[in-house]
């Protein structure tokens, strides 16, 4: 394999939405509200602070990593073998408030990027790029 | 976010499935009975493993005369390596139920 054990990749999102910071604010920082448009959780707006949030389909282990009110939101997203940082920045614009989400994560390769040992993941994941590498 | 992916991890959850299903991506279309030789289980137990492989998408079955034989659908693992097309899809849907949620707030 040729890839540095560096590469990551990463989801931008951006929208703009026609609310004000404080609003959407509350929306991402709420647990009540979180529950509305994402998945039922324990989140708390305080750094270090681990929360999982959870899905008919399993859960997502996470840890808040940085919070500035109204403005910056980051929190660590572990699941199904995926080790990722989700960050959320809010400008204020014209319309309202441009919002945008990063999802960074790590390529299957990188073993130490992945907590899947307990599923004996790691080996596996080891070969997939591999496997993949030959798909027609 | 849920369905393909986690079809896929459950399937290959199990080490015997992975190892039957990293044998066919390795050594190409085999029968249950090759396989069978190498699991370490019995037929029956490669077979219910191989059903459970072609739910997931996994792997393809031939039937000629009594045999069937197995092929492996490399192609259904894409989605695990290209993790940011599945989450891309799931943010924007996350985003939607934000928007609709941001403007329920306003009543």
């Amino acid at each position: 394999m040729t890839t540095t054990s560096t590469e990551t990749r990463s989801v931008v999102i951006e929208r703009e939405f026609a609310h004000a910071p404080d609003k959407i604010w509350r929306a991402l920082t709420q647990p009540h509200l979180i529950a509305e448009w994402l998945m039922k959780n324990d989140f708390v707006p305080t750094v270090d602070h681990r929360f999982t949030l959870t899905g008919d389909w399993g859960s997502v282990d996470c840890k808040v990593l940085e919070i500035e009110p109204q403005r910056a939101l980051a929190y660590s997203w572990d699941a199904m073998g995926l080790e990722s940082v989700v960050s959320w920045t809010l400008t204020p614009s014209a319309a309202g408030t441009h919002v945008r989400m990063e999802q960074a994560g790590f390529r299957p390769d990188q073993q130490q990027a992945f907590a899947g040992a307990k599923f004996g993941w790691q080996k596996f994941l080891g070969n997939l790029d591999e496997v993949v590498a030959r798909i027609d | 976010m849920p369905t393909p992916h986690d079809v896929i991890f459950s399937a290959l959850a199990d080490p015997t499935r992975r190892g039957i299903f990293e044998r066919l991506c390795r050594g190409g279309e085999q029968t249950v009975g090759g396989l069978t030789a190498l699991a370490g289980v019995s037929q029956p137990a490669v077979s219910k493993h191989l059903g459970v492989l072609k739910k997931a998408g996994l792997v393809l079955d031939r039937h000629e005369g009594r045999q069937t034989h197995y092929t492996a659908r490399r192609q259904a693992l894409a989605p695990l390596v290209d993790w940011t097309r599945q989450m891309t899809e799931f943010w924007e849907s996350r985003f939607d139920d934000l928007d609709d949620l941001l403007k329920r707030m306003d009543q």
